[in-house]
């Protein structure tokens, strides 16, 4: 019987939930379990239909069929899904708390202001869009670069749905208004919890794979993956120690207090970052770059050395976010050595990813993937640039609080961490789906080209609106009183906002037609097209 | 207190200099004699098939 332990499983969680509506502490808690309960009710009933009763097939049998597919790849088709979805409600949700900001008015009372629409947005965009990415991106480039197929089975689709559980749970959470105030770690104790049994599923299954592996070196990306998973499990865990008031109501109590809880907050924060949105998708890099262009990266051993210099460095950045605190003032200085001794890794890697096109510099006027790419690694030596430039204390204490700290954050975000997820989204359709090209390889151009204007409008729109916030928060007149009040700081950044709504809005743009062509790509349609100018020589006529 | 003061000394005393020490340990390990070509081959592993 196929998916039957399953089923049942779903079902009894199910029971659970609803057992956790009818005895909750608290109204939050309840609607929760509400959520919850339909959620794996619905999935319930999906899966009924699903269940066969032929004999369950033997293991590994869908492989043995010859000539088929030596890898699980169903489960990075469901991820790479997932991305775009995610990737589309993320910007969407980020351009709509843009505008809630230009125009206090789209503020809606109490599910949609824009305090429960922040998070929602940071966390669509780094956990459901990102991490989904990194998921199947890591499964695809473990089983090649293994030659071994994905360990455990069934555990690639349980670290799938159960993903995608705490993404709903989290968004659920954030809107009914349940949160334990922590950035990028917002969802309460029993959501974490989730977490952690779904994240040491993909460790075991990643891991596992790197184990049996064929290949006798663990190529250089799986090492970034591996850091990143590792790192985030113990980041996670030690960030959400809390005791619960109840084990069923939502609210629960830090295990840290004042300064501590706020740097083990910001050695999460800052980490998340590194690991997350940096080692995660330096392995990206380190496969799709070298596949996209079909050249070896461009030194292996640097490759090594960023890989070891990165992570020695990255974990100690984090007390850069608490400059001028209540921190130990040697904590400070130490966040900030290690935040500007990181440009030199950062850098490396930067230099690594884009000299792999040396002997193919071509390839970026005639591949506007591999364009996306290498867009992606200058936004990545950007933002690495601007980053350890505004740990240094005395340029915080203009940066601090203001814009330019989100500009900053978007220019990596959405210029590194967007862009070579594009990148690779673009590279795995195609391969995934069995089709010879994608749908428009001239819409993929598009994409590009509102991406980057939609991230340069973003950052320097931040850029003057930071430093102008800056500026004016420190202006005394001559007797030492201050020039502006806080509200007037507030009206002068009007038409930075609206205009940083544009810059989402092509951003947003960008990310549909992506939509638009990775449908048709899978539904097997190819758009008549004319090629991208340089792709074929042109030929001479003979004479 | 003394759990703190005992753990930060041991953190800027041995475990900086053993961390130092892996660390500087990897980077001379990269270039061992014949390191380059063992690169050399891990870096075409992804080129390898499909």
């Amino acid at each position: 019987m196929k998916y039957g332990f399953e089923t049942a499983l779903l079902a009894v969680g199910a029971f659970f939930a609803l057992l956790g509506a009818a005895f909750a502490h608290d109204n939050l808690f309840q609607s929760h379990m509400w959520v919850l309960f339909f959620v794996l009710l619905g999935s319930t009933v999906v899966m009924l239909r699903r269940v066969s009763f032929a004999p369950y097939p033997v293991p590994g049998g869908y492989g043995n069929k010859a000539g088929a597919n030596p890898y699980f790849d169903d489960v990075i088709k469901y991820g790479v899904i997932a991305t775009v979805f995610w990737g589309v409600v993320g910007f969407l949700v980020g351009v709509v708390v843009a505008l809630q900001l230009a125009f206090p008015d789209l503020n809606i009372e109490p599910w949609l202001n824009f305090g429960r629409m922040r998070p929602l947005h940071t966390s669509a965009v780094i956990f459901a869009f990102g991490g989904n990415a990194l998921i199947a991106t890591s499964f695809y480039v473990v089983q090649r670069t293994s030659r071994a197929r994905l360990f455990g089975g069934n555990l690639g689709w349980f670290v799938f749905w159960g993903y995608q559980l705490f993404i709903v749970m989290a968004a659920t959470g954030y809107l009914l208004g349940i949160t334990q105030g922590r950035e990028y770690a917002e969802p309460e104790w029993y959501v974490d919890l989730w977490l952690t049994v779904v994240w040491v599923a993909y460790l075991v299954a990643f891991l596992g794979t790197i184990l049996k592996r064929k290949e006798p070196h663990i190529y250089v990306a799986n090492w970034f993956f591996l850091s990143f998973i590792v790192t985030v499990a113990m980041l996670h865990i030690v960030n959400n120690l809390a005791v619960p008031v109840s084990f069923l109501g939502v609210k629960s109590y830090s295990a840290f207090s004042g300064v501590q809880d706020a740097l083990t907050q910001w050695w999460y924060g800052h980490n998340a970052v590194g690991f997350f949105l940096t080692a995660g998708f330096l392995g990206m890099m380190y496969y799709f770059v070298p596949k996209q262009v079909n050249r070896p990266v461009y030194s292996y051993r640097l490759s090594i050395i960023h890989f070891w210099a990165l992570i020695f460095l990255y974990i100690w950045a984090g007390p850069h976010h608490l400059h001028y605190t209540a921190l130990p003032d040697w904590a400070q200085t130490l966040g900030m050595v290690f935040s500007i001794m990181l440009w030199m890794p950062s850098w490396g890697g930067m230099i690594n990813g884009l000299m792999t096109l040396s002997g193919a510099w071509d390839k970026i006027r005639t591949d506007p993937i591999v364009r996306m790419m290498v867009m992606a690694i200058a936004f990545y030596g950007m933002a690495t640039f601007e980053g350890p430039m505004m740990s240094i204390r005395a340029v915080n204490s203009l940066s601090h609080y203001t814009d330019w700290t989100i500009g900053h954050v978007h220019s990596g975000a959405l210029g590194w961490n967007g862009l070579i997820t594009f990148g690779a989204i673009y590279f795995l359709v195609p391969k995934l789906w069995n089709r010879e090209r994608l749908y428009s390889i001239r819409m993929v151009n598009w994409h590009f080209w509102l991406a980057t204007l939609g991230i340069v409008v973003y950052a320097a729109v931040m850029w003057v609106a930071g430093i102008q916030q800056g500026l004016m928060w420190r202006e005394y007149d001559g007797q030492g009183f201050l020039v502006y009040s806080f509200a007037e700081t507030v009206a002068a950044m009007i038409p930075y906002y609206v205009l940083r709504a544009i810059g989402g809005g092509l951003f947003l743009a960008g990310a549909l037609i992506m939509a638009f062509n990775v449908t048709m790509t899978i539904l097997g349609y190819q758009r008549d097209e004319a090629p991208i100018p340089g792709v074929v020589p042109a030929l001479q006529p003979a004479e | 207190m003394e759990t703190y003061t005992a753990m930060r000394h041991f953190a800027d005393s041995w475990g900086l200099l053993a961390m130092t020490i892996f660390f500087v340990g990897v980077v001379l390990f990269t270039f061992r004699p014949g390191a380059r070509k063992a690169a050399e081959n891990a870096a075409e592993i992804p080129l390898k098939e499909d």
